[in-house]
């Protein structure tokens, strides 16, 4: 069992600024988890979290014979900084990048990244609840999902995969995975089918569960 | 944190940019150097990922001479471990990162590069 990663260091203050690990977190680690001896086979060489947060989930992983270059993005600072401080509370070296989902890594890590995790705001909200909480970079934005909770999550699936234009930079490597954790309001089959017809990515719901009024789900795309 | 592997994976993403924008040219950086656990099997798997003059140039920004103009065919341990501590463990703590085509600024500041773009730079 891979033990939880230590978050001792951050206090209810950290917390007022960042997104504290919850059920959709675990659910993800769970995941990953359960996919582990595989992640491992693949030899993964780099790692990408987009919206990271706490750090909980980058600090997760543990290719302990192959440790991959694990970067992080958060629009958030704080979260930046937790991220770093939860990478070295638990030994891991994060690379944590203050940007916008992608910014700056789209030009270098155009198939080159080996796993990518994104836990996305996908809470449903007005349209422009969602654009302001990005704007304002502060905790809402690790919420506020806009229609369907899917606006920065239909973003980030645009950078997965090239559609048939290939002029379309994407991120995943030929045996990348992508880790996607989403609520049955932001249609899952739906999105499944999408990334089929439009990226031609094959999908498997890793897990899902129900918490309070969240029916949460994992889904992992790859080439097939 | 901003080690030479994550300087290789970073490029200028202002609007119009989209030529010349890579590597990120290094200005009034501090470093510190922190051991990084080492591995041979990484470091042959990572090294067709790396923009190879960039790494040269920029550890040669710092200071760092140890790398040869072009990756060697034979990667022997003298070689890794010479790559090892460039790309793993030179970690730049404070400066900027600046496009050589744009000549836009992104602060690095307690090891965390801030690629963020104003509103009307975002592409």
């Amino acid at each position: 069992m891979i033990p939880t990663p230590d978050l001792s260091h951050l206090s209810r203050g950290d917390y007022d600024h960042v997104y504290e690990p919850a059920e959709d977190t675990f659910l993800l680690l769970d995941a990953l988890e359960q996919d582990a001896t595989e992640l491992l086979r693949s030899r993964p060489l780099i790692c990408l979290e987009i919206g990271s947060g706490s750090g909980c989930v980058s600090s997760f992983h543990s290719f302990s014979n192959y440790p991959p270059v694990y970067i992080s993005t958060d629009i958030n600072l704080h979260a930046c900084r937790c991220t770093r401080r939860t990478g070295l509370q638990n030994k891991i070296p994060i690379d944590s990048i203050l940007t916008s989902l992608t910014g700056a890594l789209m030009h270098r890590l155009s198939h080159a990244v080996d796993v990518l995790l994104f836990n996305p705001p996908y809470v449903p909200t007005y349209s422009d609840e969602a654009d302001d909480a990005q704007h304002d970079a502060g905790i809402a934005g690790a919420w506020a999902g806009g229609a369907d909770g899917m606006q920065i999550t239909n973003t980030v699936l645009q950078q997965v995969e090239p559609t048939a234009d290939q002029s379309v930079q994407s991120l995943l490597s030929p045996t990348g995975r992508f880790y996607l954790v989403a609520v049955k309001e932001n249609d899952v089959p739906g999105i499944r089918q999408r990334m089929l017809d439009e990226h031609r990515l094959q999908s498997q719901i890793v897990l899902q569960r129900r918490a309070g009024r969240e029916h949460l789900f994992v889904v992992r795309f790859s080439r097939g | 944190m901003v080690r030479l592997i994550t300087h290789n994976l970073l490029a200028c993403h202002a609007k119009g940019c989209t030529s010349n924008n890579f590597p990120l040219q290094l200005k009034d950086v501090q470093v510190e150097l922190r051991d990084a656990e080492y591995n041979a099997d990484f470091l042959r798997g990572f090294i067709s990922r790396i923009e190879w003059p960039a790494l040269v140039d920029a550890a040669r920004q710092l200071g760092d001479t140890s790398l040869p103009n072009e990756p060697p065919e034979m990667m022997d341990d003298d070689f890794l471990q010479k790559l090892h501590h460039v790309l793993l463990e030179i970690h730049i703590e404070e400066g900027a990162m600046i496009c050589p085509n744009c000549a836009h600024v992104y602060p690095i500041s307690n090891g965390i590069p801030n690629m963020l773009l104003a509103e009307h730079e975002i592409g």
